[in-house]
C-alpha cells in the first residue's frame, strides 16, 4: 500500500472525513459503553444487596434457633429470581448453614466462608462469570451470621453484546454517511485543485501557455488559481516578446547578410577587375618597352636603353604588387577549414625549397620536431612560407646563417616561432610591421612589396590568434604566432 | 607546321601585336586567325556570319582563348565549342590575365585542355610562347579529323 503522503489530494480529503468522524463516534460510543455499563454493574450490586437484607432479616430466627431447614426455605425463595445462581448463609463461626443452588447452576457454594468475608462486615466482588456478594445477618444490633449471594453476570453480558452492536451498527451507518458527506466535500475542494493540476500539465507538456484554469471559488485555491493564471498571462507575454526581437533579429541577420553578400560581391568584382584590367596595360608597356629595346636599340643610346629597362622593372613590380595584394584579399575571403597540420614538416618542406633556390648560401636550418597545430593546412602554409621566405631574405647579407623553427609553450597555450639572426629592425617601427604595403628596408637593400606580413597577420587574425615580432637591429628576428 | 592555323581569340589589339610578336621571335610561322570577341570566334568554327561558307571541317590546331571578352565571354565560347560535335576535341588553350580561382575551375571543367596566364614580364610570356607552339604544333597529335 501506498504511503498516506503519495496518495491522491482527493482520496486524502475522504480519508480525513471518514477517519475524523469515525474516531469521534467510537471514542463517544466507548464512553457511553463505559458509563451504562458502569451504572448496570452499580444496578446489580444494589439488587443483590437488596436480596441479601431481605433474606437476611427473614432468616434471622432460624439461626437463633438452629433450624436450617427452615433457612433452606427461606434461601429456595430465590429460585424466582434467575440471575441468582447460588446462595449461602453461613453461622457466626463462618459454618456453613443453609445453601441454595439455581437450578442448572454449576456453581457451589463453599462450606465455610473465606477470611476475607469475616473480616470486613460486607462486601462484594466479582468473580469470573458472576458477582459474589456478603453481608452480615443482624439481629438486635448483632451480627449473628453471614449470607452470602452470587449473581450470574450473563445479562450484564447479553447488554453489553447488545450495546457493541448497536455501537457497530451506529459506527458503520454514521461511516457510510461521513463517506458521503466527505466524498460531497472532498469533490468541492479537490477539482479546483485537480483541474490546476491537470491544467500545470497541459501547459508543461504541450508549452500552450493560453491555456487557463478555471475557478468558482474565492479562497485559497481560487487565489492559487488566480495567481497561476497570472503567472500564465506573464510566460506568454514575454514569450511573445521573445518571438518577435527573435524576428527582428532574424530579419536584421538576412538584412545584414545580404549586405555582406553585395559587398562581397563587390570585392570579387573589384579583384577580378584588378586581376585582369588592371594588369592588361602593364603588359602592354612592359612587352612594348621590350619590343622598342629590341627592334630600336641601336638609336636609343645607352642611357634611353637603361630608362627602359627601368620603365619594365617599374611595371614588373607593379605586376607583383597587383599579384601580392590579390593574395591578400583572398586570404580574408577564403573559407577556413581547419585540421591537425604537421607545421614541423611544414616548415622543413619549405626550408628545402629555399636552399634548392639558392643552393650557394650557407644557411643553417633548425626545425623542431613535431609540432602540431589545429588549422588551415592552405592558410598555414602561406604564413610559414612567408615567415621563413623572410628570414632567408634578411640573412642574405651574411656569409653565414641561422633560421631556427620551434615552439614556446608557456601557459597561455603554443606560440610557435621562426627566428633568424639576419638584418633585423628597429622595433621603434615595429608597429609598422604588420600593415600592408608597409616596409622597414629600402628596396635597394631588400626587396618586397610589403605584403607578406600583413598577409601573415590577417591569416592568424582569422585563426583567432596573435602574431608579433622581437627584434634588433643586426641581431636578427623572432616572429611569434600563436592559432 | 606552317599548314597548321592557331585562333586567336583576343579583344586588346596591344594583346593581339604582342602575342603575334612572340610568336614570331619563336619563329612560329604559321596562319594566325584572330577573332575579337566571342561571336567572331564561333562564326570562324561553325562557318556562320562573316565566315559563312568556310569549310569547317578545316579546324584550328590550336585556339588560344582569353576570358575576358566583348559580346560572349571566353568561357561561354568554350562551351558552345565543347557541345558542338564538330568542335568537341579542339584544344582550347586559355590564355587570359586572371588567377581568380573560380575562372581556373570553370575553365578546367568545362574542358579547357591548358590555363596559361599571361605574364608581366614580356620575355616570360616570350618564353611561354615558344613552349606553347612547341607543345600544341609539334609535339601534340590532334584527333583525326574523321573521328571529331
Amino acid at each position: 500500500m501506498r504511503p498516506f503522503r503519495d496518495l491522491p489530494i482527493k482520496h486524502k480529503l475522504t480519508w480525513l472525513g471518514v477517519l475524523t468522524s469515525a474516531s469521534a463516534l467510537i471514542l463517544a460510543c466507548a464512553v457511553f459503553v463505559a458509563y451504562d455499563v458502569r451504572n448496570f454493574y452499580d444496578d446489580m450490586v444494589r439488587g443483590a444487596a437488596t436480596q441479601a437484607k431481605i433474606i437476611g432479616y427473614n432468616s434471622a430466627a432460624t439461626i437463633l434457633f438452629i433450624d436450617p431447614h427452615t433457612a433452606t426455605e427461606t434461601l429456595g425463595a430465590l429460585s424466582t429470581e434467575p440471575n441468582i445462581i447460588a446462595a449461602g448463609i453461613y453461622t457466626r463461626d463462618s459454618k456453613l448453614f443453609a445453601s441454595y443452588t439455581a437450578a442448572g447452576s454449576i456453581s457451589t457454594v463453599k462450606a465455610s466462608l473465606p477470611v476475607s468475608f469475616t473480616e470486613a462486615t460486607d462486601g462484594h466482588r466479582f468473580k469470573g462469570t458472576y458477582l459474589e456478594l456478603w453481608q452480615p445477618i443482624v439481629f438486635e444490633g448483632r451480627a449473628i451470621g453471614t449470607i452470602m449471594i452470587q449473581t450470574s453476570l450473563d445479562a450484564m453480558r447479553v447488554r453489553l453484546f447488545q450495546y457493541i452492536a448497536i455501537a457497530c451498527l451506529v459506527l458503520l451507518i454514521s461511516t457510510l454517511g461521513s463517506i458521503l458527506v466527505s466524498l460531497w466535500f472532498q469533490r468541492r475542494i479537490s477539482r479546483p485543485i485537480l483541474h490546476l493540476a491537470a491544467t500545470a500539465e497541459s501547459v508543461s507538456r504541450d508549452k500552450d501557455f493560453s491555456v487557463r484554469a478555471t475557478t468558482e471559488s474565492h479562497d485559497e485555491i481560487g487565489q492559487l488559481v488566480g495567481t497561476f493564471n497570472d503567472m500564465l498571462s506573464r510566460i506568454q507575454e514575454q514569450n511573445q516578446q521573445l518571438e518577435k526581437s527573435r524576428d527582428e533579429l532574424e530579419q536584421r541577420v538576412i538584412e545584414r547578410t545580404a549586405q555582406l553578400e553585395a559587398a562581397n560581391k563587390e570585392l570579387e568584382a573589384f579583384s577580378y577587375s584588378v586581376s585582369h584590367d588592371l594588369r592588361a596595360p602593364l603588359r602592354s608597356i612592359d612587352g612594348f618597352s621590350q619590343a622598342v629595346l629590341e627592334d630600336y636599340n641601336d638609336k636609343l643610346g645607352a642611357e634611353g636603353q637603361a630608362d627602359l629597362r627601368r620603365v619594365r622593372a617599374a611595371t614588373q613590380r607593379m605586376g607583383q604588387l597587383i599579384d601580392d595584394m590579390l593574395d591578400l584579399s583572398r586570404v580574408t575571403r577564403a573559407k577556413l577549414s581547419r585540421e591537425e597540420v604537421d607545421l614541423s614538416a611544414l616548415a622543413r618542406s619549405i626550408g628545402t625549397e629555399l636552399q634548392k633556390a639558392e643552393p650557394k648560401r650557407q644557411v643553417e636550418f633548425t626545425v623542431v620536431e613535431g609540432v602540431l597545430a589545429e588549422a588551415d593546412p592552405r592558410l598555414l602554409r602561406i604564413v610559414l612560407e612567408n615567415l621563413l621566405r623572410n628570414a632567408w631574405k634578411f640573412t642574405g647579407k651574411h656569409p653565414e646563417a641561422k633560421i631556427e623553427f620551434g615552439v614556446l609553450r608557456n601557459n597561455g597555450g603554443p606560440a610557435y616561432f621562426v627566428r633568424d639572426d639576419g638584418a633585423g629592425f628597429d622595433m621603434t617601427y615595429a608597429n609598422k610591421l604588420f600593415g600592408a604595403f608597409q616596409r622597414l628596408h629600402a628596396m635597394t637593400e631588400f626587396n618586397g612589396t610589403g605584403v607578406g606580413l600583413a598577409t601573415v597577420q590577417r591569416i592568424i587574425n582569422r585563426h583567432g590568434g596573435r602574431v608579433w615580432a622581437d627584434s634588433e637591429v643586426e641581431k636578427g628576428a623572432t616572429f611569434y604566432f600563436t592559432l | 607546321m606552317s599548314d597548321k592555323v592557331i585562333l586567336l581569340v583576343e579583344d586588346n589589339p596591344d594583346d593581339e601585336a604582342l602575342t603575334l610578336r612572340a610568336l614570331k621571335k619563336n619563329n612560329i610561322q604559321n596562319e594566325v586567325v584572330i577573332a575579337h570577341d566571342g561571336v567572331e570566334a564561333l562564326d570562324y568554327l561553325f562557318g556562320t556570319g562573316a565566315y559563312a561558307g568556310r569549310n569547317v571541317s578545316i579546324l584550328p590546331s590550336v585556339a588560344l582563348l582569353d576570358l575576358k571578352l566583348p559580346k560572349i565571354d571566353g568561357l561561354e565560347v568554350l562551351k558552345q565549342i565543347r557541345t558542338d560535335e564538330r568542335t568537341k576535341l579542339l584544344p582550347v588553350v586559355i590564355l587570359t590575365s586572371s588567377k581568380e580561382e573560380q575562372d581556373l575551375i570553370n575553365g578546367y571543367k568545362l574542358g579547357a585542355n591548358s590555363y596559361i596566364r599571361k605574364p608581366v614580364d614580356f620575355s616570360q610570356f616570350i618564353e611561354a610562347v615558344r613552349q606553347l607552339g612547341l607543345y600544341w604544333l609539334l609535339l601534340n597529335e590532334a584527333a583525326p579529323v574523321g573521328n571529331r
